[in-house]
Order: C-alpha cells, then structure tokens, then sequence
C-alpha cells in the first residue's frame, strides 16, 4: 500500500517540520482530505492525502523535522487491519543534503597550485601556505620553487614579488618571447611599463644586443642562479640609479654587550644561546623604531612609513646569490625570539622554504657582512626601502675609553640611507642610537 | 441548452479539476517544479468564455492558465509535457506552468508580470483592426490586475482605438494574500472599467452558463462594433495563492461558504435535475478523464529533454543553435 | 566610371524618408507613438508624415510608454510591421516591462512559436542641457538583454539606412538615435538605401591607437583622432554601430594592429557597455595589447543643466585625446 510522504510545498522547500496529526492509526481517508499540519520556512500548512487509505502507522512523531519525500505514515489496503503504531527508523534529517561538514577540513591547494608544484617539482607537504586558511597559494610554491634572489639588500617593494621589470604589457611579453628578446636584461622604463617598442628597439640591438637563447635549456639549478643574478643586476642598478645615497660610519664598542651575552649563555644550553649577530640585530631594530623616518619606503615621490619593524636580514646563499628574508616585528621581540627568527629564516633561506611575506615586506635591512671578515659595508639600498643597515666583524683593537687604552671588542656599524626620505641628521641620530642600545645590552 | 453542449461544459471543467489535482499531488512528490499556480474553483470562467470564441480569436492568459489553455483546446499532453519541463511540451518546456503558449490555437501566453499581458492584447486587436479581420482578442487577468497602470493605459488605448478586445476579469477577491477591498478604493471593478468609457458588467463567475452567455453576447457586440468589452467575472479559488499557502488571509467558513458554489457540482446537479446527467455517465466521465491524465503524465515523464546543447535556442529567430556570442 | 548624385540632408531628414521609403513599401508597417501624428514628433523626425499616410499609419498614442509598447509587440505578433517612437530613453523605462519580459522573452518562452518583428526607436544622450531626466544614455542597458537588437546610428548613410533591415529581422530591434546628432548635415546619395546591421565600421584608419565609439561619440573620437593627428600619432576610429549583438572581430582586429584601445561610452563607466568592450578586448587579445585598455564615460553623476557642468561630465574630444596618449605615455 502507499506511503503519506512529506510533501513539497514550494520551489525553494527542501524539508519540513511535521506540527500536528490531524488522522490516527485506523482512520479512513479519501483523496483531499487533510492529514497532517506541516511547517515549513514560511508557515504552518495543513497537507492532504492523494490517495484513499486506511491510516496504517504514524511514522513521524509532532515536531520532527524531514526531507521531502520522507514517509510520514503509512496506509494499510482497505479492509486491513491497521497494525498498532510502531516506530520506524526516523529518516535523517540532513538525508536530503550535501554533507557540509567536510567543510572543516582545511583547503590546501587549488588545480592551479598542484600544477605548478608538478612542473616545479616541488612537494607541496613541505611548502607553508600563507593564503586564506593556510593554503598554499601560487606564490608559496614559486618561493618554494626557486626563492627570489635579493642582493646587499632585501627583496622587492611591500607588495610586489615579481622579478624582472617591473611591468611589461602583455603584447610586449608575447612579442619578447617572439623575438627572442630576453625581459629581465631590458632597463626598466621610467614610470611606465616595457612596452612592444622597447623590445623591438632591443631585438634590434640598437640599444643592447639580445642574446642568444641556448638551444639546451641548462640546468634548472643554473637558470635560477642566473636569473637571480640578473634581478640582482637590475634592482641593484635602479637602486644606484634612482636612490641618492649618504653613507655615514660609527665605531661601536662591544665590551659590555659581549660580556653581558657571555654571562648569560654560561647559564643556558647550548641551543639557546645567543650569538653578538643576533644583540646587532635588536639593538638595529629599536633603533629603527625610534627613528622611523629611515623605517620604510620611498614610494611615488613621497616617504611611507613601515607599518612595524620587519628586519630584512641578508643571507647569501650556497651557490651564490642573496635573500633578505624578514624577522616581523623586530623590535617587539626578545632577544631569544630575534635568535630564534634568525635561525629560522637561514635555515629555511638556504633550504629555499622562505614564505612569500617574509620575502616582500621588510621595511629596513640589516647585513652583517662581518662574518666574511670585512671591515665595515656600505651597502646598496633595496628600493624602495630607504636604509640599509652594515655591521663589519667584531676585532678587538686598542681604545680608549675615559682616558684609559685598553683592548676592546669592536664592529664598524654603516648606514646607508636615501637622502630623498631623510638627512644625515637622522641617520647620525640612528648610528647613536644602535650604540646606545648596545651600551646596555641587558635592556636589549 | 442542448444536453450535448452541456456535457461538453461539464466535461471541460471535470477536465480542468483533475487536471489541477494532479499537478498538485506532482508537485508534493517533487516531480514538477517552479511556480504552481491553480484554478481549482475558478473553472466556469475559462470553459465558459473559451466556448463563446472562435477557433481563429486569439487568447492572452496569465500565469493562473491551466484552465485557459485546456478550454482553448490546447492538447492535454502537450500541456502536460510542459509541466515537465519536456521538449514535447506546448513550449517546448522553456515555459513551464506560467508560460503555456500554443500558436495553432491562439493561445499567446500565460504573462507572469501582472497585467503585462493587457497591453499585447490591445496590440494584437490593433493588428487585427488595421488588418481588417473580425477577429476578437480574450484577455484574461485578475482583481489584482486592476491596481496596474498598465491596465489603465490598455483599457484607455482599447477604448480609444475601439479594438476588438474582450476584457476578462476573473475578480477571485484577491491578489495573492490582500483582499479586494484592502487593494482598491473602488471595488466595483466593472463599474472602474465603464469609466473608461467600455460597456462593462458583471458576471456570476461560479456558474458556467452566465459565463458563456454574457461572453457570448460581449463577442457579439464586440464582433459587430468593434469597442471593446469588459467582464467582470466574480469567482474564487478553493486553493492557495501558489501551490500552498497558510491562507492567514481568509478564514476557512470563508472557503467553505464559497465551495457551496462550486461550479462543478453545482453544473451537475442542474443537469440532473433536468435529466441530462446520470450518475453512470459521471462515472464513466470521471474515468475518461483520469485514463486521460494518466496517459498524459505518462507519456510526459517519458519524453524527451530539450538537449543543453541547445540552451541558446529561440533567443532569436536566427539563433537556432547555441552560439557563443548570440545576442 | 560612374557619377554618384548626392543631395544635401540631415541625420533628421534622413530618418524621415527611411520611415517613408518603409511605409511605402511595406502595408504593415506603421508608426506609433506620443505626438508623432499633428506634432510632427517631438524631435519633428515625422513631419509631414501625417499628411501623407493618414492618422491609421502615423498613430498618435496617449502618454502611456508601457501601453501603445505593449500595443506594438501584440501588433507585431498580429503580424503588422510597427515603428514605437519613445520620446527618450529615460522615458522607455516606463515601457521596461514590455521590452524585456514580453518583446525579448516571447520567442523564447514559447519555445520558438511566436516572435516579435517590432522595431523601437528612441532618442538618447545629452549635450542639450536638458538636465537629469531628458539626457542619459541608456541603451548599454538594452544591450545587455539577450532577444534584441540594438542599434545605434551615427552617421547620415546609417540614419538613412538602418531602419529597413531593423524591419526585416524577425525580431525585436531598438535603435537610439542621440539627440545632438538630428541636425547633423551632410551629402547623402540619391540612391542610399539599406546599410549592413551586422558590422561594426571603421571610420577612420589608423596605426597606433584603436577609438571604439558608437552614437554621439562617434564624432567626438574623430575630432580627438584629428588632435592626435596634429601631434604626430595616428588613432583608429570604429564606430560600433550595432551594440548587440556586438561585432567582436572587427573591433578586435583593429586592435591587434594598433595594440592600444580607448573605449568611448556616454553611457555612465560602472557597468557599462564600455566595460563590456573591454572586457572583451581583454578576454580575446590580451597578448595583443601594449597598453590597459583605456575608457572614457559620463561621469557618474545625473546629469546637471548648466553647459559648463554637462560638458565636463560627458566625453569630450579632449579626454579622448588623453586616454589615447596615456597608452603610449605614463600608466
């Protein structure tokens, strides 16, 4: 015999709350007659039977909620006698749906992101994601791929990460690639993007000769090095071209910090111990912070500020070419925290797993050149930050100190720093204020 | 009247009630879709003013259309087959229940915009006016209509033009859920209609043989002098606005009073009563028809879907296929 | 070799003897609207046209746009040939229901079975001072209507031209003629007669920049190709002529051989058919393009009376001029 199922009872309803019998078990119905009041989004409607029957069982108890199509009762044959009410399994009440629940689990990559781990044979377990939810966006795994090359200085503009020009239109992409023309040795236009005749003019050679294409692709290894040393080339020359450099020098004493520092690694293992890097690093980093005008970018025609202290730290890479990948919020951190960021950032720098923010927003850089042996660097500032920060090896040298000579730990501290965005007043104030810090390392 | 004729009403009507019910119990099963609006207690409208018109007058509907477009003649399966959504259906299934539409029997739609079928109306009596055909234009609408300037500016064109339209108004009392006298200041609505200088009147809705021959008459007048006509048709429908509704807007001794008149059985009775009916005969009229549904819904369950590849179909007259950039 | 006679014409005269030329030659085909019978039509396109074919065939119809709109879709089902005049686009909003669910939708709802042969025009654009509710320009909306065709002639062949193959399509036809351009004159051949309404042209030939224009701009993108011309660069004008269904591939080869395109639309920027040029540019050449596509629209603001203000909201040769030079300049 059939079933007295819930009905639909407008376009847009999926399931519905049974209210009320209006029938029992034993009844006799006809065609139109009313059964059962149902609630739907809307509103309280009484339902009709489409069939004469006897009511068998009730199946759906008042106030259960159902999909369409879920028996609510069912009708014996006529004549028969209706068995007493029995309950039924009662039908789920997400049956009809999509099980949204999986909706927890966390979106790792899209098509687009697998692909490209694919070709760049990249395995996305070992990439971080830094897009929406922690997943992998393009942008990691191009990182992941091949991490930016950076020169003396850090990487790019706050929210740019491309190599090469900085635009180039896509007419002047195609026709590059027609013409052999290779983008990232073009000079990069004044305040406009490359365009067909810049690389027209290049395959020409009338202003440069475009070079020959290998007919082997080399290495992929190779190729990355060679074009970190050609966005090196560009961003370092549009640097020396655009920024008007002042250089200024101070001679620090490290006697106390490095005395402090010792006395505080005597009393603790070896894995948290700090390093005279990492005291350089905080002691640069307040004193970007009190003196932010050499703390950010120099951006069309006028000085922004950075949005917090994001230390750019320069590393060179096994096999050449440099990162500046940056510790976040630097002067906020203790000095456990600064070690433990820069760790980081070398480690994962070498083994090309930086995250694309690391790479893109510091707002001040620090080399620390000293570990070669130099002396001191004057270093190239990465546009459009406006400062570069160097520190030479420590060395110990005769100094005198209230009258006194005697030997003492020393580093040569440099800064280099964009007249357009401050004076050297300020970065005098700066270098004073590095030395300061360092004078009294335990308020580091 | 003769009995024959009489049947014929009565098994119009039969028709149109089952045929209503039937999409009523498809549509809780969820095997047809969209908006469902029915005629349920209404039927004496359409089968008395499609029996008065000619095979060559033509029919504007509304989306409340079932009725209209079984009286007109329109084929049961194809309408069926439209319920569907399927390629067999009178619009090929692009209409579906608010869009019946059948050119062999002048059955230019049911409009879902209310009272944007009035103007098209006016339009195609227009035509027929500057064309020289005697032909007359149904325009069916409801009570609700009456509130859009849309009517106005048709009924004052028609009655300007004096074009061969007949006007019918199927005042069932309410538009959706407002009741006539929450929408109009004046509900008298053959009285509003004369003001547009139309002969107009008012007619008993519920009882298919003052429909026919107030339509009958209306078609004459309209037929010989060519001024249009306005009926107002006093009806109501036992069921909801769309499918179900609460009915939170009249009571249920409202409904209950109204079924006393149900057309159908009052109709039957008549007959009876004049021994042009037996019981036998309603038996076996009842048994055709639902043989006649079941065959419909049958055959439209098993016909075919219009191919995807030809979504972009009849968007012009050109486009007979899906192209990328059609207008 | 042969000799083309020319007489001297108006945008204005030559819509009127393309209505003429089609009720001549056509019985069904009539004209409907407010005061286009005793009037004259409000912008005087049928003077004289009373006289000649009666007040049947040159109807006047009550201020009611929804109603003698809807008449024309039910005459055009009836199987007459009707020309609805609206008196201007901000007033067809008013007909808005009849043009888009019953004149573009009834072929398709029915499933094919009834189509509608109407042809709609209107007056569109500002330039005139007539404020906010006179002067906008609004068939970038129609053109977004799947079921219409939308015309927009700008010059003296296409006024003359259009209307003959707008009542030859089966189906509905707007065209928009902007009201600055009525008085627009110039030499017609005796013999013009029916023009192409699948193709867009192109008015101007030209290397470095592609001006995609349509209507009243049309003239405003050749006045600003001349000031470029002056400075040593050479723009491309084409004048879409029909904004839907739109002709893809004229405007796209004109822009892969110039690889710079500035898009002209009075109609406001959100939204627009400007966009949709664009959009369609970059969809189908962007590696083709040296430069962003550019566009100049009204700015978004109704429109205000004073001259000085209406002009700085609409295009202007000027602006154009910029737009181009920005492509090969800074940006």
């Amino acid at each position: 015999m059939s079933d007295f199922t819930m009905p639909s009872l407008g376009a847009d309803m999926d399931e519905g709350t049974l209210l009320e019998w209006l029938v029992k078990p034993g009844d006799t119905v006809q065609k139109g007659d009313l059964m059962a009041v149902v609630d739907t989004s809307k509103a309280a409607v009484e339902v009709e039977s489409f069939t004469d029957g006897v009511v068998e069982s009730l199946v759906v108890e008042p106030g259960t909620r159902v999909p369409v199509g879920a028996v609510l009762a069912t009708f014996a044959a006529a004549g028969a006698e209706p068995a007493p009410p029995e309950p039924r399994k009662r039908p789920s009440r997400h049956a009809a749906k999509m099980p949204v629940a999986i909706a927890e689990e966390p979106l790792v990559s899209s098509p687009l992101v697998r692909r490209e781990a694919e070709r760049a044979g990249v395995d996305l377990a070992t990439v971080t994601g830094t897009g929406r939810g922690g997943a992998i966006t393009r942008a990691d795994v191009a990182h992941a791929a091949a991490p930016p090359a950076v020169p003396a200085a850090p990487h790019a503009r706050p929210s740019e990460g491309r190599r090469g020009p900085a635009r180039v239109t896509p007419y002047a992409r195609r026709l590059a690639g027609e013409l052999g023309v290779d983008l990232d040795r073009l000079p990069a236009p004044e305040r406009r993007p490359v365009r067909a005749t810049d690389v027209r003019a290049a395959a020409a050679g009338s202003e440069r000769p475009a070079p020959e294409r290998p007919e082997v692709a080399a290495p992929a290894q190779a190729d990355r090095r060679e074009e970190m040393r050609r966005t090196i080339a560009t961003v370092m020359a549009r640097s020396k071209r655009e920024i008007p450099h002042y250089y200024l020098t101070l001679t620090i004493d490290l006697d106390r910090a490095l005395r402090w520092m010792r006395e505080r690694n005597r009393d603790l293992p070896v894995a948290q111990r700090l390093v005279p890097a990492a005291l350089l690093l905080k002691a640069a980093a307040l004193a970007a912070a009190a003196n932010p005008g050499l703390n950010g970018f120099w951006v069309d025609d006028e000085f922004r500020p950075g949005s917090g202290v994001h230390l750019g730290v320069a590393v060179s890479l096994r096999g050449g070419g440099l990162v500046a990948p940056a510790i976040h919020d630097a002067d906020q951190l203790d000095l456990t925290d600064v070690m433990a960021g820069m760790r980081d950032v070398v480690t994962r720098a070498r083994a090309g797993r930086l995250r694309r923010a690391e790479l893109s927003d510091p707002t001040i850089t620090v080399t620390n050149l000293g570990e070669q042996g130099v002396e001191s660097v004057h270093g190239v500032i990465y546009p459009p930050q406006v400062a570069l920060v160097g520190f030479g090896r420590v060395t110990e040298r005769p100094w005198a100190v209230d009258g006194l000579l005697g030997v003492r730990p020393l580093t040569v501290a440099t800064l280099a720093a964009d007249h357009r965005a401050t004076d050297g007043f300020t970065g005098g104030r700066f270098l004073a204020a590095v030395d300061e810090r360092l004078q009294s390392p335990e308020e580091l | 009247m003769s009995a024959k004729h009489r049947q014929e009403l009565l098994r119009t009507m039969v028709l149109i009630r089952r045929f209503e019910e039937s999409c009523a119990e498809l549509y809780s099963a969820t095997r047809i879709r969209g908006f469902l609006h029915l005629y349920i207690g209404e039927e004496a409208v359409a089968t008395g003013v499609m029996s008065a018109l000619r095979p060559d007058d033509a029919v504007v509907s509304t989306y409340r259309e079932h009725g209209h477009a079984l009286a007109r003649g329109v084929p049961l399966d194809a309408l069926m087959a439209e319920m569907f959504g399927r390629q067999t259906g009178c619009s090929r299934g692009r209409g579906g229940s608010m869009h019946l539409f059948h050119k062999e029997t002048h059955f230019v739609g049911g409009n879902a915009v209310v009272a944007g079928g009035i103007p098209l109306a006016v339009g195609l009596a227009l035509a027929d006016r500057m064309q020289g055909r005697d032909r007359v234009t149904a325009c069916f609408f409801g009570d609700g209509a009456v509130a859009e300037g849309e009517f106005h500016e048709a009924m004052n064109l028609a009655a300007l033009w004096r074009l061969p339209v007949l006007f019918c108004c199927e005042n069932n009392r309410y538009a959706m859920g407002t009741a006539l006298a929450k929408e109009h200041a004046q509900t008298d609505l053959a009285l509003r209609a004369s003001s547009y200088g139309m002969a107009s009147w008012p007619v008993d809705g519920m009882d298919v043989e003052a429909v026919e021959d107030a339509a009958t008459r209306a078609v004459e007048e309209i037929r010989g002098g060519g001024a249009p006509v306005f009926l107002e048709l006093r009806t109501y429908r036992f069921r909801a606005h769309s499918m179900y509704d609460p009915d939170r807007y009249r009571t249920k001794e409202e409904i209950a009073s109204w079924r006393t008149h149900d057309p159908i059985p009052t109709f039957a009775d008549r007959m009876r009563a004049e021994g042009q009916l037996d019981d036998d005969e309603l038996v076996a009229l009842e048994a055709e028809v639902a043989g006649l549904l079941a065959r419909a819904v049958e055959a439209a369950e098993q016909a075919p879907r219009e191919a995807v590849e030809d979504l972009t179909r009849f968007v012009t007259s050109t486009a007979l296929t899906n192209t990328a950039a059609g207008r | 070799m042969t000799t083309v006679t020319t007489v001297e014409a108006t945008y204005r005269e030559a819509m009127r003897e393309a209505i003429a030329e089609a009720m001549r030659a056509d019985e069904r085909v009539f004209l409907m609207g407010e005061d286009v019978g005793s009037y004259g039509g409000s912008f005087a396109v049928s003077l004289g046209l009373l006289e000649e074919f009666g007040p049947e065939r040159i109807r006047d119809a009550p201020l009611s746009e929804s109603g003698f709109v809807g008449a024309g879709i039910g005459a055009a089902l009836g199987g007459m040939r009707p020309i609805v005049e609206i008196m201007t686009v901000n007033f067809s909003l008013l007909a808005l229901d009849q043009i888009l669910n019953n004149a573009a939708s009834l072929l398709h709802m029915s499933g094919g079975q009834f189509n509608v042969p109407l042809v709609i025009r209107m007056t569109t654009g500002a330039g005139r001072q007539l404020a906010a509710q006179h002067s906008h320009s609004l068939e970038g909306w129609y053109a977004h209507i799947p079921g219409l065709r939308v015309l927009a002639p700008a010059t003296l062949e296409d006024a003359r031209g259009m209307l003959a193959p707008a009542l030859a399509d089966p189906d509905p036809v707007l065209i928009f003629e902007h009201g600055s351009l009525y008085n627009l004159a110039g030499e017609l051949p005796t013999d013009a007669g029916a023009v192409d309404i699948e193709h867009a042209a192109i008015r101007r030939s030209g290397e470095d920049v592609t001006l995609i224009a349509y209507g009243g701009c049309v003239g405003k993108a050749m006045a600003a190709a001349d000031l470029l011309a002056a400075e040593g660069s050479s723009a491309e004008v084409v004048d879409l002529r029909t904004l839907r269904p739109l002709d893809d591939a004229t405007i796209l080869a004109s822009v892969r051989a110039t690889h710079r395109a500035v898009v002209v639309d009075e109609g406001w920027r959100s939204g627009s058919l400007a966009a949709e040029v664009s959009a369609r540019i970059t969809e189908q050449a962007f590696y083709d393009l040296d430069a962003p596509v550019e566009r100049v629209c009204t700015a978004e603001v109704p429109l205000p009376y004073p001259r000085h203000l209406e002009e700085a909201a609409l295009p202007q040769p000027e602006t154009i001029a910029a737009a181009a030079r920005r492509t090969w300049e800074g940006g």
